[in-house]
């Protein structure tokens, strides 16, 4: 790339100069512009020339070679050499943007870790990481990669998670937690016990993913490549038509006229700008939306996602933290901390996930010498003994048989009353948390044109449809099984409009087959999850369901770049080409619609890479 | 058969274009997919000799542009 600057500098500078001056012997001018040429052409010569013996008419090089040497025929010099150079320009140009668009793609490999320190008989050995078994345990320093998943086992630092979800904010960790694969440890020195093998890992899972995205052409890139297998050879035809018909037909037509018309008409007739703006910008778009922590498979599924009509949720993990916790502790006439300890006490023994809420929640060590008695009493709750005292814990219906007088609550969720000594002492309401960006997607999403959010749940109809009311989503179908959301999913296919597309997010568990049979599967909280990674077309790193929103108007601006650049590049050509027949326009306009252009089209294409 | 390969040295998004039409005429290959973007091709081969059709590929690139190159992965 570099050598091809220089020749282009050199060429530009003796073109300039001799533009600039002129020697009253015109031939020292002329013989100046033929080596401007040939420095800045004669790769494109070379393999003009050699495309011809191959029957290769058509192509780019052969088409401008003719273009100019037909112009130094008819004594256009400094056309002939403008055309080239200018020509060579926006290829250079070109290759710059490409390499760019691609070496952003390239950056998100750069999570991959190099080596491990692993602890062997004692001593630290640096080794290939997929030489590093389960069970080991890895030192990284500060600045070095976290090239295996583990947990920590000493130490505590902050972890820079950019590269994986896109998080600017570095996140702290300390001795116990789980680390993913491809963080960057900023400050401190930890000691990890390795939990994966390196091939599945979370690096390099996500390694693959963008390695082994599909190619498959989106529909705008299919028409750009059909149109300009019968573009050219119609242009090329047409200038030879123009060459020859009109000075033949037409008196006082003069050839050289005509002929120049005709090679400015093989200037425009060269279609790579048009093809190269179209994957241009779609990979530019799956380039932006890797830095935001969406991995999106191919581009023909940036292209569905802009069509999206349809976006339905699966519920548990997605609109919601898929965890239970206490949310409400409402004594009536004892401490706060006194109901929650004898509740806690109370469900000791129960597995429930119900009962490891309520212990979390609570916090403190149970003496279990305290629980005297304690009996589950099947669907209504427990009765136990604690201490001296008689303890009830458990739903309405417990509350009804053992005649207890209390207030109903209304809340959503699981809520269990509790009475000691046969009084009612009040309640604790245990739920799944709504995510903090849950109802504001929504709400974005439908100023978005999404015209229908759906969320689909095995949980209970009072539940979901709490749920779905809170965070103000169209349609709820509850109490579904798994093959229950494919129907469901199938039944909204039918229904949407034909060029509509519908989405379904899910967190990838339980939902492979809903995300295979959607338009577009969309896999969330993709760190960590196997089953996702596979069958999603887009992956979204973090648990955020604002990531979709900004998916989704991430798509539909790459393909607002995308007809931006069909629409300007075809129409300035054809223009250009109507004006060049009648004889409105030169050659220097045929090289504006050819090369300014392609660049034009290429710096919009570009944008698409801004997220 | 799918297999998949780097493909290096495309001048531009048309002559990947052309080049996998002409791949695709061979009647060995039922599918073929070159992506200028990522610099890979996807080929989707009949049930036949693998190193046979490969080499008929590659053929096929040496005529149409002779500086590609291609790799397996």
């Amino acid at each position: 790339m570099k050598k091809k600057l220089i020749k282009i500098i050199i060429s530009l500078i003796l073109f300039v100069f001799s533009m600039v001056i002129k020697f009253e012997n015109v031939w020292i001018n002329n013989t100046l512009f033929a080596i401007s040429y040939i420095i800045v052409g004669f790769e494109i010569l070379r393999k003009a020339i050699r495309n011809i013996f191959r029957g290769k008419v058509f192509d780019e090089n052969f088409l401008m070679s003719i273009a100019t040497i037909g112009a130094f025929a008819i004594g256009e010099f400094p056309e002939a050499v403008a055309v080239m150079l200018f020509y060579q320009v926006g290829e250079l140009f070109q290759s710059y943007a490409v390499d760019k668009s691609r070496k952003s793609i390239a950056n998100l490999m750069d999570i991959r870790p190099d080596y491990a320190n692993v602890y062997r008989d004692g001593k630290l050995e640096k080794v290939n990481p997929d030489e590093v078994k389960i069970g080991e345990t890895i030192v990284i320093k500060p600045g070095e990669k976290v090239a295996l998943d583990g947990h920590i086992v000493e130490g505590k630092t902050t972890l820079d998670m950019k590269a994986l979800t896109g998080e600017a904010l570095p996140k702290e960790a300390e001795e116990g937690e789980e680390i993913l694969s491809g963080c960057i440890n900023l400050n401190g020195t930890i000691k990890v016990e390795v939990t994966k093998e390196y091939g599945e890992s979370t690096v390099s899972k996500i390694l693959n993913l963008v390695e082994n995205a599909s190619s498959k052409k989106t529909k705008s890139e299919n028409f750009i490549t059909k149109f300009a297998r019968y573009y050219t050879p119609i242009v090329v035809i047409i200038a030879i038509i123009l060459s020859i018909v009109p000075p033949l037909l037409i008196e006082g037509a003069n050839f050289q006229d005509w002929l120049y018309r005709a090679l400015s008409f093989l200037v425009v007739s060269c279609p790579c700008a048009l093809v190269i703006s179209i994957p241009l910008s779609f990979f530019g778009g799956i380039g932006g939306a890797s830095k935001m922590g969406i991995l999106v498979k191919g581009s023909n599924y940036l292209e569905a996602l802009s069509n999206t009509e349809i976006v339905v949720f699966d519920k548990t993990g997605t609109l919601t933290e898929g965890v239970f916790e206490v949310q409400k502790v409402e004594p009536i006439g004892i401490s706060k901390d006194e109901l929650l300890k004898m509740v806690a006490y109370a469900e000791n023994y129960s597995n429930h996930p119900i009962s490891k809420s309520v212990k979390k929640a609570y916090g403190k060590e149970i003496d279990e010498k305290q629980i005297v008695n304690s009996q589950e009493l099947s669907g209504r709750g427990i009765e136990a003994k604690i201490g001296e005292q008689n303890v009830l814990v458990g739903n309405e219906k417990l509350m009804h048989e053992k005649k207890i007088e209390f207030t109903k609550c209304n809340d959503i969720g699981t809520i269990l009353y509790v009475a000691i000594e046969g009084k009612y002492v009040g309640y604790i309401l245990i739920a799944d948390k709504i995510k903090e960006d849950s109802k504001k997607t929504i709400a974005e999403l439908k100023k978005n044109n999404i015209k229908q959010t759906v969320m689909l749940t095995g949980d209970r109809k009072e539940v979901g449809e709490a749920v779905a009311k809170e965070i103000g989503l169209d349609k709820v179908y509850t109490e579904l099984l798994p093959d229950g959301k494919v129907v469901k999913v199938e039944e909204l296919l039918k229904a949407k409009s034909e060029k509509g597309k519908l989405a379904f997010v899910g967190d990838g568990i339980n939902d492979a087959p809903v995300l295979a049979i959607s338009d577009v599967g969309i896999a969330m909280g993709g760190l960590g999850s196997d089953a996702a990674i596979e069958a999603a077309d887009v992956v979204i790193m973090t648990d955020e369901p604002s990531k979709i929103l900004k998916a989704i108007k991430l798509s539909k601006k790459t393909m607002r770049i995308v007809k931006e650049n069909i629409i300007f590049a075809i129409g300035v050509k054809i223009a250009v080409l109507i004006l060049t027949a009648i004889g409105l326009s030169s050659m220097w306009q045929a090289v504006f619609a050819d090369v300014g252009v392609s660049v034009i089209a290429i710096l919009n294409a570009l944008r698409a890479l801004k997220a | 058969m799918k297999c998949k390969f780097k493909i290096k040295g495309l001048d531009c998004a048309n002559c990947a274009a052309e080049l996998e039409r002409a791949i695709q005429k061979l009647d060995e290959v039922e599918n073929a997919n070159i992506s200028f973007m990522s610099e890979r091709m996807e080929l989707e081969l009949v049930e036949n000799d693998k190193g046979e059709i490969i080499k008929k590929v590659k053929k096929v690139i040496k005529r149409e542009e002779p500086d590609v190159t291609i790799e397996e992965i």
